[in-house]
């Protein structure tokens, strides 16, 4: 009888933020949906009253039979049988639960049998059903594949497979091969056109294909003979029913055991183009990352949620030395932090949730009219954000979710090593997420753009221009600082104008964005909401103070140095 | 013709959550400390009258219930998850009614809805644990009954296969329609709410919540007849009022005492690991253990 949903009161308040207003009339066409489509909202009261409504059947799904499959998923793991991923049988069960109850295609129209919804309540769903098994999660959010045909795709391939979706169509996204991992440029697979029938044909191999043997594939594949970069790639649909693929094996992992990670064969497999040749990695794949990665930042706030959970629970239940470990400092430090950690990333999430969701809207209104010249600068000003929000978001997500985790697995001593207590199961699960769509490093490859194009000194100038409450002045105070602080370390680091140095010191610019933005986006929920005060304070102290950090080690740090950590 | 399914279900206080304050003083139920929930067994009933529309196009599922006005909720629950239209008996005379002047009133009820197929019910509620209104619905209405159902392998047009759980194994029977069926817990888990279902009939009212509504969805309610939850009172049944409440109920509580828990149901538990695996999560949900 467990809602995952109910029991969270911090998604119904990102789920109320005032932003949403814009999102939710943009995403229902200023509410005239409600004409064709019988489920479709009056008014915004009607729509967020839809959207709390449905994620609680997410929460009730997710807290009554995903998170109680969790641990048999893990256990059993899905097998390889005549060419055919098998579910474990909780993972079957989970899936089933969430096509019956409509939960697949969610951000699709209406006219392809979605539920319309704006990124923000299908993020929050994400996050629910991830806090109840991370793994699963996988499978159920590759419906973002949906998206990007949605996005890219002709009429005739959305017609075709869109409406799939919401029946129960299973998606997987195929880019990785052997040789080709953080560098996509490299991606092989080869796309023969037959020119009489207009169909392609795919030969290669791809590797760690989350949910491989899936209805529905995404394929980037080198459509242009003789080439080896970006330029030669596209992006296909395969479609499952055509058995052209084979799958070498699924691979036994450290966590998210639940989710058959597939070696596939492709032997010429007949596929679609997804939009034009040539644009596979530049643009389609680009987006594809992008929503994959906030799927990612998600995933990391449904773990961390889940790790502090059996934290606390553990610390108030454990008793040693005559009383709960929770009464010691050490402890409840950790606990705190935890909790205040998972506010901070789930902050940064519906932040940049709602920038995708804006700007989103904004491309697809453009398809069906012309934008006036106001939308169109807000289009570009929430794109911009979207672009620099999301490699910080997946970051500091998947880092802290990690750190949580850590920690939860420590709280619980020697039993926490042991496979007894759901922790165990968190902390490999967790250990992913600074890994796939993109490492942690890649992430500061795309956000260090943010701090050179002054992209995040801009967003904390406009963060630090909103007025806060009298008593919470002394947060905008210090994060005023650390803004000023921020700004002048660049330009320090700058000085030099060397790139490898940038690149050196680029995570810990990018940290101390992150902590800045973080800083105020808790600061602003505070003044929302009192409840945040507490998260608020403990975050910025510890941001500061990190950030203090960086820069004593950026000072005493010179380009000549780097030879020091070059030879090895 | 249709395949009318009529679900009786009713909307109980969550007895299985109990708090300190679930009883009063006098050893009856604080309704007023506890959650209203659809009655779990109802839910299971309601699952195998869906089951039977999941295989049959012509298939019609009303769902019916009877109690104060917030029970409109049980009929807006049943919509989410597939059930077609509900109706709501509601009135004040009803009030102190035992099982057999309720089963009198929804008697009368199901006769306003003939013909149907099958009159649907769990074995009890979870507030009286009487499981006598079924029965004597199927009594009143002169058609055979079928109770402790926990699966519907088969129907047509003519007849109906049900598996019955019973404390020593499972009795499978024939029956004729139309019928009447008590379900047992040991059936099926009701299905999730469905997205869609939700937003569509979320606006369903009675007359009574529209009269409450702060606002004004009278332009909704013409274009989207469907939103419409009738109401029954005692006149639209036709009922002799002397049948009802308290006057109409022999049953008179002399005395009530604390009880220790006994066992209810039974189950039988093969040496396999699934159920191995099953009865652990159960002793754990149900606190028994960890």
């Amino acid at each position: 009888m467990a809602n995952f949903y109910n029991d969270n009161e911090n998604l119904k308040f990102h789920l109320t933020h005032p932003l949403m207003e814009k999102i939710v009339k943009l995403k229902e066409k200023n509410y005239t949906e409600m004409e064709h489509h019988d489920y479709a909202p009056l008014d915004l009261e009607d729509a967020l009253d839809s959207y709390d409504k449905v994620l609680e059947i997410i929460g009730e799904i997710s807290g009554d039979i995903i998170g109680p499959n969790a641990e048999g998923v893990d256990h059993d793991g899905p097998q390889l049988i005549d060419n055919e991923v098998i579910y474990a049988k909780g993972t079957q069960e989970n899936h089933d639960a969430l096509v019956k109850a409509g939960m697949i295609g969610m951000s699709l129209p209406r006219e392809y049998g979605g539920l319309n919804f704006p990124i923000v309540p299908y993020v929050m769903s994400a996050e629910i059903v991830s806090r109840a098994d991370a793994g699963f999660a996988n499978i159920w959010g590759l419906q973002d594949c949906a998206e990007t045909i949605h996005e890219f795709g002709s009429e005739e391939i959305k017609n075709e497979y869109l409406p799939r979706f919401n029946k129960g169509a299973t998606a997987a996204m195929d880019l990785t091969e052997p040789d080709a991992g953080s560098d996509l440029q490299a991606v092989q697979l080869k796309a023969t056109l037959d020119q009489q029938t207009g169909i392609w044909y795919l030969d290669g191999v791809k590797r760690f294909i989350t949910n491989g043997d899936a209805d529905i594939s995404l394929v980037l594949a080198r459509s242009e003979a003789n080439t080896t970069d970006a330029r030669g790639l596209s992006l296909f649909v395969y479609d499952r029913t055509h058995r052209a693929v084979k799958i070498r094996r699924i691979e036994n992992k450290l966590g998210i055991k639940g989710s058959p990670t597939c070696e596939l064969v492709f032997k010429n497999a007949p596929a679609k183009l997804i939009g034009d040749t040539k644009l596979g990695l530049i643009k389609y794949v680009m987006s594809l990352m992008n929503s994959a990665r906030l799927g990612v930042g998600a995933q990391s706030v449904g773990i961390a949620e889940a790790a502090w959970r059996e934290a606390l629970k553990y610390a108030q239940e454990r008793e040693q030395f005559g009383k709960a470990i929770i009464r010691y400092p050490a402890v409840y430090e950790m606990i705190t932090n935890m909790k205040v950690k998972t506010d901070a990333i789930r902050t940064l999430l519906y932040e940049t949730a709602r920038f995708v969701d804006i700007y989103k809207a904004y491309t697809f209104a453009g398809h069906d009219r012309k934008l006036e010249q106001a939308e169109r600068e807000e289009y570009k000003y929430y794109l911009k954000l979207a672009d620099v929000f999301t490699p910080l978001l997946k970051l500091f997500s998947s880092e802290y979710c990690n750190q949580i985790a850590y920690d939860a697995l420590q709280i619980h001593g020697g039993t926490g090593y042991m496979k007894d207590f759901p922790v165990e199961r968190i902390y490999r699960d967790a250990r992913i997420t600074t890994i796939y769509e993109g490492t942690s490093q890649l992430q500061v490859v795309a956000a260090i753009r943010g701090v050179g194009n002054g992209a995040y000194l801009k967003a904390l100038q406009a963060y630090g221009a909103v007025e806060v409450k009298p008593e919470l002045q002394y947060m905008k105070s210090v994060l005023e600082k650390m803004t000023d602080q921020f700004g002048k370390t660049v330009e320090k680091v700058n000085e030099f104008e060397d790139n490898e140095y940038l690149d050196f010191h680029a995570r810990r610019l990018v940290e101390m964005a992150g902590n800045t933005i973080m800083g105020y986006l808790l600061l602003h929920d505070a003044n929302r909401s009192d409840v945040y005060t507490k998260s608020a304070d403990i975050f910025i102290r510890m941001a500061r103070a990190e950030n203090i950090a960086k820069v004593g080690f950026i000072n005493q740090s010179h380009p000549k140095d780097l030879g020091a950590y070059k030879q090895v | 013709m249709s395949f009318r399914i009529i679900v009786l279900a009713k909307q109980v206080p969550d007895t299985r959550n109990v708090g300190k304050d679930a009883m009063k003083a006098d050893g009856t139920v604080n309704r007023a400390a506890l959650p209203a929930i659809f009655n779990p067994e109802d839910l299971n009933a309601l699952e195998l009258a869906l089951r039977i529309k999941d295989q049959r196009k012509d298939c019609e599922v009303i769902v019916l219930t009877m109690g104060p006005f917030r029970a409109a909720e049980i009929v807006r629950e049943a919509m989410y998850r597939g059930a077609d239209r509900g109706y709501l008996i509601t009135d004040r005379k009803f009030a102190g009614s035992d099982t057999l002047a309720t089963s009198y009133a929804i008697s009368l009820a199901v006769k306003k809805l003939e013909p149907y197929n099958l009159v649907i019910s769990g074995r009890q509620a979870i507030d009286g644990d009487t499981a006598q209104v079924g029965p004597q619905t199927a009594e009143k209405l002169n058609i055979p009954q079928v109770t402790y159902a926990e699966d519907i392998p088969e129907v047509t047009d003519t007849h109906i296969v049900i598996k019955r759980r019973l404390e020593l194994g499972i009795e499978t029977v024939k029956a004729p329609m139309p019928l009447a069926i008590t379900v047992h817990s040991s059936a099926p888990d009701c299905r999730q709410r469905v997205a869609k279902l939700l937003m569509k009939y979320k606006h369903a009212r009675t007359v009574t919540e529209l009269q409450n509504e702060t606002k004004d969805y009278t332009e909704l309610y013409n274009q989207r007849p469907y939103l419409q939850i009738d109401e029954w009172t005692v006149d639209d049944l036709h009922a002799d009022v002397e049948m009802l409440g308290l006057s109409g109920s022999p049953t008179k509580v002399k005395k009530i005492e604390n009880v220790v828990f006994a066992h209810k149901d039974s189950k039988v538990m093969t040496s396999s690991d699934e159920d191995i695996n099953n009865l652990m999560k159960e002793l754990i949900e149900s606190h028994v253990i960890g």
